[in-house]
C-alpha cells in the first residue's frame, strides 16, 4: 500500500475547476516531485492533500484511511506536513518561536527538544540565528527555517512547494542537499517544483502537470530524458 | 552638487507650518482658554500656556533632529526657522483675530483667547513680535534637546512631565487629603491658591532629575543584586513583593477616600474589559469593534435577575446572578463567533460594529420593554453583599473591581503562555500558516471570542452593581471606541499596557473637567501620535517591541510599568 494516493481528485475553486482527476501515488523513502508551470495546479494538489481544500471528487489515502474525511488540523496530526509556498514563517516571531510553532500538535517535550537539536544541526545558520525576529533572515534562511518547522512536526511525509522559489543559485543547492540528506535518512517527501531540473535530480519518480491534469507520470529519469519534458521544462 | 539636498527650507517651512496650524486648531476648538483656568505654577503657568508651547517645542526637537540626520550641525537652525515661521502664523492670527471678529464662525475667538496668546500686550504689532520671538525661543528650546545626551533629556522631560501631572492633580490631593493633619504643611510647601508655589515646582523638577538619573546608571542594582542571591531568597523576595503590593492595594481605598476609588473603579471596571479585548485583538488579532455588547449582556444580566424595582424576576443576589451573566456573554460571544469566523480584518471589524449596534438597540427597543426597561432602563439594582458587608460606596465597590481584575489578569497571563496562547498568536500572525501548524482555527478563534466576551460580561455585572441602574446609552459605540484605544495606547497584546492604557484614557479624563470636553479629540491626537512616536504602546508586548525595538523606549517602557503597577 502506498504512502500517500491521490485517486481522480477534482478541487475547485468556486466555479474554477482548478484539479480534473488527479491520481498519484508516493511510496515510504521516495522522493516523488510534481512538476508544472505556474498556475498548473501543484499548490491546489498540495493544498487538496493537506485538507485546506476539499476535493468535490475523489479521495486522498494516506496508509488506507481516507483524509478527506479529516480536517486540517487533523490531517497534521496524522503527519502530513506542508512546507507553504513563499516561505510563509512566523515573521515577527523568533526563529525558535517559529519551530516551536512547528511541534504544536505534538506533547512529548523531550522528542521535541530533541528534533529542534536535530533542526539546529542540520540548519547550523538557524541556530546562529535562534532568537533573531525570523523576518528579518534573508531569504535563504527563511526557507530553511519553514523547512524546519516543517520537519519538527515530525512528518510522516513532508510536502514541499517550491522551496527554489526566488532564491540565489547557492541556496538553491544547499537546500536541494538538504532535500536528498532528508530522503537518506529516510524522510518521504513530495516535492513541487516549477524547477524540473533541480527537482527530478533529487526525486526517484515525478509527475508532470498543466492546467490541472497529470499529462505525463515516470522515473526521474524517464522523464528527463523525456523529449516533451526536455523541451517544455529543462530549456530544450 | 545638489542631489543630496542636505537641509531644506521646505522641511523648516512645512515643520513650522504644522507647528503654527495646531496651536491655532488648539486655540479655536477652545481648550487653550478652557485649560488656562488651570494654573500648573502659581501666577506665572497655566495648563493652557503649556499646550500652546509643546507644538512649537516638540517641532523644534524633531525639525532638528531630522535637519541633523541630513547634515550635522544645521540642527539648531532649523529649529530656530521653524519656530520663526511658526511664530509668523500665530501672529498672523494674532492680527487677524484681533482685528476682524472671527466669533460669528469661530466662537472660541474670544477676545479671551488672543489675551492668553499674547501674554496680556495689547497693540497688535507687540503681539505679533512677541508671538514670532516666543516661536523662535520655544523651537531653539526643542532643537536644543537633541544635543542632550539621553540621560539627561529624559530626565529633564520626566521632570517637567512630574511638574505638570502634579500641578494638574493639586484639586484632587486638596479633595482626598484635604481633612488630614499631615496635608497641612506638605500643602503650603507644595502648594499655593492655585498651582504648585515656586519652590514646590523647584523641588519636584529636582527630585525628578535625580531619581532618573540615579535610575539610568544605577537603576539595574537591584536587579543584579537579586540575581546573585539564591533562588530562594529571589523567589521569597518576589513572593514578599506581591504580597506587599496586595496589601497597598487592599488599603488604596482607606487611604484615598471616596473620591478617587470612585475614578480607581471606573478604571478599574475598564482594565477588566481592556484585558477581555487584549485577548481578542491583542492575542488572537481579531478586530472586534462590538465589544461594549457583552458588557452590556453582562450588565442587563445582573440587572435582571437581581433588581427589586418595576422589573422584579428572580430577585437573585449578586454572587449567585454573576456566573448567569459571565456565562451568558460568553455564550453570546461563542453566538456572535460562528457566523464571523470566516471573515478576515476589514469585515470582522465591521460585522462586530453591526452587532454591537444590534445589542443597543435591541436594548432600548419597545419590543422588550416589559423585561428590560426600554430607555427607562432598569432600577434598583441591589449592591453586592459578602454576609454583613456591603459593597456599598465607591470604597467598597473598588475590592470587587480589584478581585475581578486579578482573577481576570490570572486567567489572561495563564492563557498567554499555554497552548491556546501559543494558537492565538499564530493565528494572529498568519491564519493560513497557523492552520498547517495543525491549528483549530474555528475552535482557537471563538475561544478567543468567548474568552473576551466572558470578561467583559465580568465587568458588565460589577458595573451595575456598581451603579445600582443601567440604561441603554451606557452601552453604545463609544466604550468599543475607548477599550480599543487603551488597549492600543498601552500596547496591543500587553497585561501591564491595559492598565496603563486604562489610567491614560479613562483615568485622566475622570481627573480633570477640561479634559472631559476634549476626550475624544485628545484619544485621536494621541493616536496618531503614538502610532507616529510609539507605535508598540508605552508598555509594549515582546513581540511588538521587537519589531519597534530600542534600547531607550524600553527603559521609558520599563520606568512606566513600575509606575503603573
Ligand atoms: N484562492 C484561489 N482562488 C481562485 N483561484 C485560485 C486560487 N488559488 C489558485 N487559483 C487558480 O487555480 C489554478 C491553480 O493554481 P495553483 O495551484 O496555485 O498553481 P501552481 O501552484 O501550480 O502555480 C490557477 O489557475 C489559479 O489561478
Ligand atoms: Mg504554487
Amino acid at each position: 500500500m502506498a504512502l500517500l494516493e491521490l485517486e481522480n481528485v477534482h478541487s475547485y475553486y468556486g466555479n474554477i475547476h482548478a484539479l480534473k482527476g488527479i491520481s498519484l501515488t508516493v511510496e515510504e523513502g521516495e522522493v516523488v516531485t510534481l512538476i508544472g508551470a505556474n498556475g498548473a495546479g501543484k499548490s491546489t494538489t498540495l493544498k487538496t492533500i493537506s485538507g485546506i481544500l476539499q476535493p468535490r471528487q475523489g479521495v486522498v489515502r494516506l496508509e488506507g484511511r481516507n483524509l478527506t474525511e479529516y480536517k486540517a488540523h487533523e490531517i497534521v496530526s496524522q503527519g502530513v506536513i506542508q512546507v507553504p509556498e513563499g516561505r510563509r514563517i512566523f515573521s515577527r516571531l523568533s526563529v525558535r518561536e517559529n519551530l516551536e510553532m512547528g511541534a504544536f500538535t505534538r506533547k512529548d517535550t523531550a522528542g521535541i527538544k530533541a528534533d529542534m537539536e536535530k533542526v539546529f544541526t542540520l540548519f547550523p545558520r538557524l541556530l546562529e540565528r535562534e532568537n533573531q525576529v525570523a523576518g528579518t533572515l534573508s531569504g535563504g534562511e527563511q526557507q530553511m527555517l519553514a523547512t524546519g518547522r516543517g520537519l519538527m512536526a515530525r512528518p510522516r511525509i513532508l510536502l514541499m512547494d517550491e522551496p527554489s522559489m526566488g532564491l540565489a543559485p547557492v541556496l538553491v543547492d544547499l537546500i536541494f542537499d538538504t532535500i536528498k540528506e532528508l530522503n537518506e535518512e529516510g524522510m518521504t517527501i513530495l516535492l513541487v517544483e516549477q524547477n524540473a531540473l533541480l527537482a527530478l535530480d533529487v526525486a526517484d519518480r515525478g509527475y508532470v502537470l498543466e492546467t490541472g491534469t497529470i499529462v505525463l507520470a515516470g522515473s526521474a529519469k524517464e522523464l528527463r530524458e523525456n523529449p516533451q519534458v526536455k523541451e517544455a521544462y529543462l530549456g530544450g | 552638487m545638489k542631489e543630496e539636498s542636505p537641509f531644506t527650507y521646505r522641511d523648516a517651512l512645512q515643520f513650522g507650518l504644522i507647528a503654527g496650524i495646531l496651536v491655532i486648531f488648539i486655540s479655536l476648538v477652545g481648550m487653550v482658554v478652557a485649560f488656562n483656568e488651570r494654573y500648573i505654577v502659581a501666577q506665572t503657568i497655566t495648563l493652557g500656556q503649556i499646550i500652546v508651547f509643546l507644538p512649537p517645542l516638540t517641532l523644534g526637537y524633531y525639525g532638528a533632529r531630522r535637519a541633523k540626520g541630513r547634515q550635522g550641525s544645521k540642527g539648531l537652525l532649523m529649529s530656530l526657522l521653524l519656530g520663526l515661521v511658526a511664530g509668523a502664523v500665530v501672529a498672523g492670527f494674532v492680527i487677524l483675530g484681533t482685528s476682524v471678529n472671527l466669533r460669528t464662525v469661530f466662537i472660541n475667538a474670544a477676545p479671551k483667547l488672543f489675551d492668553v496668546l499674547t501674554f496680556g500686550r495689547e497693540s497688535a504689532a507687540a503681539a505679533a513680535l512677541w508671538a514670532i520671538a516666543g516661536g523662535g525661543l520655544l523651537a531653539v528650546l526643542g532643537g536644543v534637546f537633541t544635543l542632550l545626551s539621553s540621560w539627561l533629556r529624559r530626565a529633564l522631560v520626566m521632570a517637567i512631565t512630574s511638574v505638570v501631572l502634579i500641578g494638574i492633580l493639586q484639586e484632587l490631593l486638596n479633595i482626598t487629603f484635604g481633612s488630614r493633619n499631615w496635608f497641612k504643611p506638605v500643602n503650603e510647601f507644595f502648594f499655593e491658591q492655585k498651582g504648585l508655589s515656586w519652590t514646590g515646582a523647584i523641588v519636584i523638577f529636582v527630585v525628578t532629575v535625580l531619581i532618573s538619573v540615579w535610575r539610568t546608571f544605577y537603576g539595574d542594582r537591584p536587579a543584579k543584586a537579586m540575581s546573585r542571591m539564591s533562588p530562594q531568597s529571589q523567589r521569597s523576595i518576589q513572593i514578599g513583593s506581591l504580597v506587599l503590593g496586595g496589601i497597598i492595594l487592599l488599603l488604596v481605598p482607606r487611604f484615598l477616600g471616596p473620591y478617587p476609588s470612585e475614578i480607581l473603579t471606573t478604571v478599574g471596571i475598564y482594565i477588566i474589559m481592556g484585558l477581555g479585548l487584549n485577548i481578542v485583538v491583542g492575542y488572537a488579532g481579531l478586530l472586534d469593534l462590538g465589544y461594549v455588547a457583552f458588557f452590556a449582556i453582562g450588565a442587563y444580566t445582573m440587572g435582571i435577575l437581581t433588581t427589586v424595582g418595576k422589573l422584579s424576576t428572580m430577585e437573585w443576589s449578586f454572587w449567585l446572578a454573576l456566573p448567569a451573566a459571565v456565562l451568558l456573554a460568553l455564550m453570546a460571544g461563542i453566538i456572535l463567533g460562528i457566523p464571523v469566523l470566516k471573515m478576515r480584518g476589514d469585515y470582522l471589524a465591521i460585522v462586530t460594529l453591526g452587532f454591537g449596534e444590534i445589542i443597543r438597540i435591541v436594548v432600548l427597543s419597545d419590543w422588550l420593554k416589559p423585561s428590560i426597561g426600554g430607555a427607562q432602563g432598569i432600577l434598583q439594582i441591589p449592591k453586592a453583599h459578602i454576609g454583613g458587608y456591603e459593597f456599598k460606596g465607591p470604597e467598597q465597590v473598588y475590592y470587587l473591581v480589584l478581585f475581578g481584575i486579578a482573577l481576570v489578569a490570572f486567567v489572561a497571563w495563564r492563557l498567554r503562555d499555554a497552548r491556546l496562547g501559543r494558537a492565538w498568536k499564530a493565528v494572529r500572525e498568519d491564519e493560513d500558516v497557523a492552520e498547517a501548524m495543525g491549528i483549530h482555527l474555528v475552535n482557537t478563534k471563538l475561544m478567543a471570542f468567548a474568552t473576551g466576551a466572558a470578561f467583559a460580561g465580568l465587568s458588565g455585572a460589577i458595573f451595575a452593581a456598581k451603579l445600582g441602574s443601567i440604561f441603554p446609552h451606557s452601552f453604545n459605540l463609544i466604550v468599543s471606541i475607548n477599550v480599543l484605544s487603551l488597549i492600543i495606547v498601552g500596547g496591543i497584546g500587553s497585561l501591564p499596557g491595559v492598565v496603563a492604557g486604562a489610567f491614560i484614557l479613562v483615568g485622566m479624563p475622570e481627573l480633570l473637567r477640561e479634559f472631559a470636553d476634549y476626550r475624544m479629540l485628545m484619544y485621536g491626537a494621541l493616536l496618531v501620535v503614538m502610532m507616529l512616536v510609539k507605535p508598540e504602546g508605552f508598555v509594549p508586548e515582546a513581540t511588538h517591541q521587537r519589531e519597534f525595538h530600542e534600547d531607550e523606549e524600553e527603559i521609558e517602557a520599563d520606568s512606566l510599568a513600575a509606575e503603573t503597577s
